[in-house]
């Protein structure tokens, strides 16, 4: 091979623009850091539903998919018993978590994998920027990965001077663009082909190798870019990002699931890999990757299998990678687990069919919920990882009808609406949580002050009868004096609401005076 | 305190509520779900692989063992390759008909090299018929995981009936965990644009599979 000529160089064959003079890159508004101040959930979402490229755009997208989704499930009449086996796989997981992460480490370890861990976002960064470091390197190829979405490591590594280059095409639409992902499996999920034709043909120069002079809005000449785009970048780097879908604790195999190949790419043609991953991500055994296999695909992309799925244990001599990182993540997964209901949320897979499925985030979107992870198991996951201490987190548990359609479609059974319950409970009355590994209490979130008042003066009526009486007596006789909407602390409930229109006499009363209704007729 | 100790004892303050269980994995989970889909002959199975690949863009030809030579050489000229890459151990009689020149897979070739061949011609190590995936483990006759991702062009041959498994479960059963294994399901694709599936992105954009047997 050594005889044919080297390629003419490429715009991508210079380094990449320094941080300094970079037009785009970093700091990314978009990861975790960038999340914090996010308005409400119902402030967010108000603007969100008034845009209509956006709305068209997810109605469009989710539909697709559920009907795909729904096809692809039915494929399998043992649907129901996969996703029970991957059920308890999980839980089963889940209450052992200390044995299988031991064993894991063990096993990567004997495979010629190192182990770190990390117990919050910053030491997560700073371990990863610390290996890509000692390579000499400034910069890294990305395969697409929510943990290290939650950590924010692109900022953290731009930092410290290291590109980060996402490789995942939503990922790199969702990069070039500045923009913040709204999708767990496709992070650009509101950006139509359009949106797209522009972010690339704007912003592709700046990064590399710009997007052809004639590029269309058509779905393949968008892919057809994005490959030429990154072929230099994989083809010179020398160091890999990834996160992973599952590790097996028995083995020590990390198990990669992508569509394009640029998981490949990192995963096999760097000589270094650093793979950050939730302590949660474990199975106990190879054998279990039968279930998940299995529901994974279908449940996320509706196919039988995705196009590529990439396994490998440490490293293997002349084949990939000389050294291989992993680093464990905890980043309020241990407080999560401390909570008896909330718990099962570590159990979710990251397909994205509750997002899908979900009226809420259909007409919502993605970014109303202030997290990388939205939609429904976004909404009962980022506050159990921060806490509910901030206004997005407080009110992210409210950001559901509670219509159920969410656990249908769980691969893992999630009862995601218990746990939004749960949740709700937790912000209104306050109570014991686990943060930073130490048990406390805490007080209920504020501006749910009027709603406890009036529950418990509700709950005072109703056990003394004489005073329930005449205050609806009082009531009704006034009725016509009543305003529609209330004033003070109720404003908010009667913003969305009427208020119900008041009878003209009490239920009791009209039951005594009609002798039950029998006479009511005459 | 280090920051192992400190989430494994996290872990373990968390799990205080979880009453003891010592049943052995084995029973802890309920598998009630089934080893594979639907009864069929190995020749139905066969016949599911060619139909489950193709659904997914992979160009499907089949051939006996007489007929490999031939085959491969008519497709690599259709494609108008001049050099393909080669495994150590691709059985030496598969390209003895093609004109093009042969490369062998070397770990000091850069990725940059490989960008420049053609095609690439791999044996598999199982093939899944309900899902149609090959799967490679990186054998004599497959290589290292790079040389079937680079090359734009990959034609994978699968020996059948005996390669050929039903079902994902069976599959896991014949690999060995510790080899790095690649499971390919048609060409590359992508569904991030408005969650629509193309094929073509950054791994082979054409994928041919050969039925040998």
């Amino acid at each position: 091979m050594s005889d044919e000529k080297a390629p003419p160089p490429t715009h991508a064959d210079a380094p990449p623009p320094a941080l300094a003079e970079a037009p785009t890159p970093a700091p990314m508004p978009g990861d975790a850091p960038a999340f914090v101040g996010m308005p409400s959930f119902p402030r967010a979402a108000r603007d969100a539903v008034r845009d209509t490229t956006l709305r068209a755009n997810l109605r469009h997208a989710t539909h697709t998919i559920r009907d795909k989704r729904a096809v692809a499930v039915a494929e399998l009449d043992d649907w129901a018993a996969l996703r029970e086996a991957g059920r308890q796989i999980k839980d089963h997981t889940l209450r052992h978590l200390d044995r299988y992460l031991e064993q894991l480490e063990a096993s990567v370890t004997a495979a010629g994998g190192t182990v770190h861990w990390a117990i919050d976002a910053e030491e997560a960064n700073r371990i990863v920027a610390d290996l890509v470091k000692a390579t000499g390197e400034t910069e890294v190829v990305k395969v697409k990965s929510m943990a290290t979405q939650e950590i924010g490591l692109n900022e953290a590594l731009a930092d410290e001077g290291i590109h980060a280059y996402e490789t995942d095409l939503a990922e790199l639409i969702v990069q070039l663009g500045k923009d913040r992902p709204s999708h767990i499996l496709v992070p650009a999920i509101h950006r139509n082909r359009d949106e797209i034709r522009d972010i690339f043909a704007r912003e592709m120069s700046a990064w590399g190798r710009p997007a052809p002079e004639d590029l269309t809005d058509a779905p393949a000449a968008l892919a057809e870019a994005a490959r030429l785009h990154l072929r230099e970048k994989f083809l010179r780097a020398k160091v890999g990002v990834s996160g992973a879908n599952f590790m097996v604790a028995e083995t020590g195999t990390l198990v990669v699931l992508e569509s394009e190949g640029n998981g490949r790419m990192c995963l096999t043609l760097p000589e270094t890999l650093i793979s950050v991953v939730g302590i949660e991500k474990i199975v106990p055994t190879w054998r279990d990757l039968e279930v998940f296999l299995q529901t994974l695909p279908r449940s996320s992309t509706a196919e039988r299998m995705n196009p590529y799925t990439s396994m490998w244990t440490g490293i293997t001599d002349e084949d990939g990678p000389r050294s291989f990182h992993l680093v464990l993540i905890d980043n309020g997964r241990t407080d999560t687990l401390a909570d008896e209901v909330g718990r099962q949320a570590l159990r979710c897979i990251r397909c994205s069919a509750c997002l899908n499925i979900c009226p809420v985030y259909e007409r919502a979107g993605g970014h109303a919920y202030g997290s990388v992870y939205p939609g429904p198991i976004g909404a009962i996951l980022s506050p159990q990882l921060r806490g509910t201490g901030s206004e997005i987190d407080a009110s992210l548990p409210y950001a559901s009808s509670l219509c159920g359609a969410c656990y249908d479609v769980c691969p893992v059974a999630i009862d995601i609406p218990e746990v939004l319950v749960h949740l709700r409970e937790r912000v209104v009355e306050g109570g014991p949580v686990t943060r930073g590994g130490t048990k406390t209490v805490i007080r209920p979130a504020r501006g749910h002050a009027a709603e406890r008042a009036a529950m418990r003066a509700a709950r005072w009526a109703s056990t003394h009868p004489g005073v329930l009486r005449a205050g609806q007596r009082l009531a009704s006789r006034t009725r016509r004096l009543h305003p529609r909407t209330l004033p003070g602390p109720g404003k908010a409930w009667t913003a969305t609401r009427d208020l119900p229109p008041m009878p003209p006499e009490p239920f009791r009363d009209w039951w005594q005076r009609t002798n039950g209704g029998k006479d009511g007729l005459r | 305190m280090s920051s192992r100790d400190l989430i494994l004892g996290r872990v373990r303050a968390a799990l205080t509520d979880v009453p003891a269980d010592d049943l052995p994995y084995e029973r802890a989970v309920q598998r009630g779900y089934r080893q594979e889909h639907g009864e069929r002959t190995l020749a139905d199975t066969v016949d599911l692989l060619a139909e489950n690949l193709a659904d997914y863009r992979a160009i499907v030809h089949r051939t006996d063992e007489a007929g490999l030579p031939e085959l491969l050489a008519r497709l690599l000229a259709e494609h108008g390759t001049r050099s393909v890459l080669v495994p150590r151990g691709l059985p030496p009689h598969w390209l003895a008909a093609s004109a093009a020149e042969q490369i062998q897979d070397r770990a000091e070739d850069t990725p940059r090299e490989l960008d420049r061949i053609a095609s690439v011609v791999t044996g598999c190590a199982v093939a899944v018929a309900e899902t149609g995936t090959l799967v490679l483990d990186g054998g004599p006759d497959q290589g290292r995981r790079r040389i079937t991702l680079v090359p734009d062009h990959h034609i994978c041959v699968v020996r059948v009936p005996e390669q050929v498994v039903s079902s994902v479960p069976q599959a896991l059963g014949r690999i060995d965990p510790t080899r790095p294994l690649t499971w390919i399901s048609g060409p590359s694709a992508t569904s991030d644009i408005e969650l629509d599936r193309v094929e073509g992105v950054h791994g082979p954009r054409r994928l041919e599979v050969i039925l040998a047997g």
